[in-house]
Formats: structure tokens, sequence, C-alpha cells
């Protein structure tokens, strides 16, 4: 994130309903200018009674909430709100009311000229992919997925810095479900939008989140990134939330290149002859040799095809060394390196130090083993070696590799 | 006269009393009109009130509920005592009667707005007044248009009655037909036009409701 701003500070909040029942103790949160935040939890864990306190749907019986550095006690909730974009489960757009007026009720509101109006109206449709010619029917006449992106963009209509939205996919099929988070993720990104989104979906967490607010009987659980909620879940209760499938498709996004390589790649010298190449290749039964010097720096590598085309005026190793080398340097996470294996279609990757030194080599079969061991465990890894020509029409390596994609994110 | 048929008759005595006729037509008209604007004036405001505070909606669509079940007739009576013969009593009673459907769908009507669309509404930034008559009032206006309907027909009947305390109207040529041998055809002609009347302004008035019905696919 550029800047770390905070925008909305809470202050030791406390909610209590009439009747004594308490729905927030003692929560004290700061959310950073640019943030997506996901409070997460099941329900009557807090997690919308939080959400709604911060445009004042919903008083704190004690506390302080800062918007922008301000108690917003001190301030007019009416004014509060309309710089506070605001998405709901049940969509409640205006049905009396055409998606122009709908997209445009806060800044009629706010008394911006009708011009205005149509342009930001205009705008905002097509960043939502949807035709101009929706603006003047009725939310009755568009499918839930769109109208819950008309319910988004009107969040957006009057420049909101901040935009709460309270699981607002949660009524939606997964696959309109999935492009509309991509869609909020993307907005969010390209306008530098903050936005706090309640969910019970840890998924929709994990994929959206900068930061995941666990919560659960009214306390703050953990408040962490998605990879450290994934990597150290605070307690018993977090880890089941995550699901134990994701735990280990966790660890194995933790895994370094180091901890999976093959310790002793065959490697040759550039000042070696063709001749010692293609018997050490014999011997050791590959069809590709690393070439590295004598201080063990990875300088390319020499095949076999090469070696049999060039057999005639070439002599030395250095004569035929193939320096466009793909390679992965020791500690990167695996989970970023098997995409680019597997998407190559290479048989395997030289691993190297920070320095240019050759550690090792990451195989399909290296890979196999891993995915192998995340989704049966560790116990039964010795025979999770098979050929390697099975690692390509095998769907398990994708798996992993979206394990890894929402963890990007 | 005699050797007429009453349909005769009745085309015979229009042709005479044709202004009579319609001077009494809109002085019923407009009886019945005046009370139940009153009631909407009255009813509407009173209905957006119960609805806001739902423990007061017992008490009042309770006691509007007892004024509906008092005769008509009773009632004029009753008012009578208060405000004597003449117009106001007729317009007063009408107005009682009135109040009841006007209330009861303006407090239906309110209460059944999604209240996602308020919850909404409030967190875009609506004051209460906006979210009153931008949203509540446009989607209730159909059902509380049913309402003045329902309260428009019941009145055109009630004033017809109102011939008794003398406030005049279509119901004054009925009792005079009542009043003369043969006299059949008079009371068609404060009838029917009575019967006309209530037809009408219901189809007018279905027509206004259906316009105003919230777009729904």
């Amino acid at each position: 994130m550029p800047e770390k701003n905070p925008i909305v500070t809470f202050k030791d909040i406390e909610k209590v309903y009439r009747g004594g029942n308490v729905a927030i103790e003692h929560v004290n949160l700061t959310i950073n200018q640019g943030d997506f935040v996901c409070f997460i939890g099941r329900s009557g864990s807090g997690k919308t009674t939080a959400m709604r306190m911060i445009n004042r749907m919903l008083e704190p019986s004690g506390g302080v909430i800062l918007y922008n550095g301000e108690d917003i006690h001190k301030t007019d909730a009416v004014k509060l709100r309309r710089q506070i974009g605001y998405v709901i489960q049940n969509i409640g757009l205006m049905p009396h009311m055409t998606i122009y007026e709908n997209i445009t009720l806060v800044p009629k509101l706010l008394k911006w000229p009708e011009e205005k109006r149509r342009k930001k109206a205009e705008e905002l449709i097509k960043l939502v992919e949807l035709p101009e010619d929706f603006l003047e029917r009725y939310p009755s006449e568009l499918s839930g997925g769109q109208q819950q992106r008309v319910g988004v963009i009107r969040a957006l209509a009057a420049d909101q810095d901040l935009i709460l939205m309270d699981e607002p996919f949660g009524a939606l099929d997964p696959i309109t479900r999935e492009s509309l988070q991509e869609l909020v993720k993307h907005l969010q990104e390209k306008l530098g939008k903050t936005v706090v989104f309640v969910t019970h979906d840890m998924d929709e967490a994990l994929k959206l989140a900068t930061q995941i607010v666990v919560m659960d009987s009214g306390h703050v659980i953990q408040n962490a990134t998605p990879s450290e909620i994934l990597q150290h879940p605070a307690n018993s209760f977090v880890e089941e939330l995550i699901g134990e499938d994701r735990l280990m498709q966790a660890r194995a996004d933790v895994t370094t290149v180091s901890e999976i390589m093959l310790k002793n790649p065959v490697s040759i010298t550039p000042g070696r002859s063709l001749v010692e190449a293609i018997r050490l290749m014999r011997k050791r039964r590959v069809d590709t040799l690393l070439v590295t010097d004598d201080d063990n720096y990875l300088k390319g590598y020499i095949d076999i095809e090469t070696l049999d085309k060039s057999y005639r005026h070439a002599t030395s190793v250095s004569d035929i060394l193939n320096t466009k080398i793909f390679y992965v340097v020791d500690d990167t996470l695996l989970r970023d390196t098997v995409d680019r294996i597997l998407k190559r279609g290479l048989k395997y990757v030289p691993v190297v130090d920070h320095a240019g030194k050759l550690r090792g080599i990451v195989t399909r079969a290296a890979i196999v083993d891993m995915v192998y061991d995340t989704i049966w465990g560790d116990s039964d890894a010795e025979e999770g070696a098979p050929g390697l020509e099975n690692t390509e029409n095998k769907d398990n390596p994708t798996k992993s590799d979206s394990a890894s994609s929402s963890k990007e994110v | 006269m005699t050797n007429l048929s009453t349909w005769e008759q009745f085309w015979y005595y229009l042709a005479n009393n044709g202004s009579y006729v319609l001077s009494q037509f809109t002085r019923h008209f407009l009886i019945s009109i005046y009370g139940v604007l009153i009631a909407a004036i009255v009813g509407i405001p009173v209905g957006i009130l119960i609805a806001r505070r739902r423990r007061l909606s017992a008490v009042v669509i309770g006691a509007a509920n007892v004024i509906q079940t008092v005769p008509s007739l009773a009632m004029l009576s009753i008012v009578m005592l208060g405000l004597g013969l003449g117009v106001n009593t007729v317009i007063f009673t009408v107005f009682l009667y009135s109040l009841l459907p006007i209330l009861k769908n303006t407090y239906t009507g309110m209460t059944s707005v999604d209240k996602t669309i308020l919850d909404s509404g409030k967190g875009m930034g609506m004051t209460s007044f906006q979210i009153l008559y931008m949203v509540e009032l446009p989607l209730a206006l159909s059902v509380i248009m049913a309402g003045i309907r329902n309260a428009l027909v019941v009145a055109i009947g009630i004033t017809a009655i109102g011939a008794f305390v003398g406030a005049g109207g279509l119901g004054d040529i009925i009792v005079r037909g009542t009043n003369a041998t043969g006299g059949g055809a008079i009371i068609l002609a404060g009838a029917l036009p009575t019967a006309l009347m209530a037809i009408v302004s219901d189809l007018v008035l279905g027509f206004l409701q259906r316009r105003l019905e919230p777009k729904k696919a």
C-alpha cells in the first residue's frame, strides 16, 4: 500500500443492545486508506454490528470511532453517510427509480447539477460493463448479478473514499459471485478506495482482503494479512474458520524451493570437451547438463540435441553453451515457481542462491510429490513419485496454483 | 302519466327536472368528496405516524374499527345531535367512515415497504424526511390510493342517507320518490345516478391507482 493513513479507527468500542446482549466488546481497530478489510466470523460474531457503526447506522455504547481523524459521533450522521458508500446483501435498489436515478441518488442529495450526474452515471455503468441503455430501466428488469453491479457503482457515485459492504454477494450464485468479486477487487485497486467488507466466507475473504479481521462473540480474535492468517492462525477457532483444506494448501504455499530441490544436479564446466559431456550424460542418464564455472556459478546449459547437431565443428562445452536459462532463487516460495515450471513445460528448473551459485534443481517429479502431499497428507509421500509424464495431465497442480493466486492478493 | 311505464316515467322525469337532478348530483358528489378529502388529510399523516410507532397503531386502528361498526343511519343521528341538521353533519359522518380505509391502507402501505430499501436509503445518507417522500410514499401510494377509492365508494352511499338530515343530494330525490304514490320512477331518478357516480369514481380511481403502482416487471 502506498500510504498508510488511518481512515477509520475504533477505540475501545463496545456495543450492548437493550436487554444486555453484548454484541461487541473492547474492539480496537485501525483501517488504513486503500486497504481492503474483511470482517469475518459466524453470524452473531458482531462483524455486521462493527461495520454498521462506521456510518452510524448503529451507535456504539462505549468508545470512540474516528473517521479521517474526527470523532464521528460529533459529525452529522447524514453528512457522514453521504461520504461513505454502502452496499448491502439484499442490494436495496429503489424499485420505483430507474437505474440512472438509483446510481445518482447520493449525488442528487448532494445537489450535483444534472449534467454532472448524467456524466457520472454513464461513466460508472461502463465501469461495470453494463450497456448504457440500462440506465433507463428499472431494477426489476435486471438480473440479480446486474442489480448488485448497480448496487456497487451506486456506492461509488459520489466519489466516496470508503465503501462498506455487508455480505454483498451472499445471495448470488457462485459464478456471478466470482465475477463480482473480481470486479470489486479490480475497482478497489484501480480507484484506490478503502473497502470494509463483511463476509462469512473465508474463500471470499482470502481472495479479496489485504487485511482480515476475524471476529467471534464480539471480540477481534485476529487482525492480520491473509497470508499471516493462513500461516499463523491465532487459535483453533481461526483454524477451524479457515478449514483444514486451506491450511494444508497454505503449508504448501510457504514451502521454499530449496526444501524440495534435488541437491546434486548434474553439472559441467565450460572448459570440458563435448566427449566428456556426452559421457557424463550417459552415465547420469540425463539429456541436458547445467554449465557452471569453477566456482559453481550457473552459466547456462547444454542439451543433447545441440550437442548432436554441432558435434563435428565444436569441441568444448562453451561452444554450444545456451545461456538463455530460466532459473529460480532458492528462497522463492514454491507456489510462485510451480506455475512457471508447469506453464513453460520445463522438465526441471535450476535453483541458484542469491549470488548465482547453483544449488540444485526442482524437477516435475518433486512438484508431483508436493501436490500429492498437499492432497493426501505427508504420511504416504513415498508413493507419490510416479512417472513424470503424468504430471501434465493432472489438474492437481492447478489446485495449488489457485491457492497461491488467492494469496497473492 | 299513469299509463306510462316506469321507464318512460323515468325519462319524462329526467327531461322535466334535469337541472334539478344535475344540481343534486353535484351536491351529492361534493359532499362525498369533501368528507373523503378531509379524511385523507387527517388519515394519511396519522397512518404514517402509526406506521412509525407501531404501539399506537393497535389503538388507532381499533378506534377506527369501532367507528366503522356503527350503522350509518345511527351514526348520522349521533353526529346530528352535535352538529344539528344540514350538510356539515353528513360531511362529518362521511369523514368518520372514510377514516378507517384510508388509515389502514396508509399503515399497510407504509409498513410493507421493504426494510432493506429503507436501510440502504438511510445508509446512503437520506434524511428521514427524504426517505418518507422519496421512498416510502411513492412505494405506498398505490395502496393509499386503494384506500381512498374504497372510502369514496362507501362515502357516496352514506351521502345518499344524508337526505334524512336535510343535506340534500341525490338521496333527496329518492326520499321524494318513496313519499309519492307510484314514485318508482322518481326513486330511479335518484338511485341510478348515485350508482353511476359510485361506479365511475371507482373506475377512475382504480385507473389512477394502477398508474401510481411502482414499476414491477
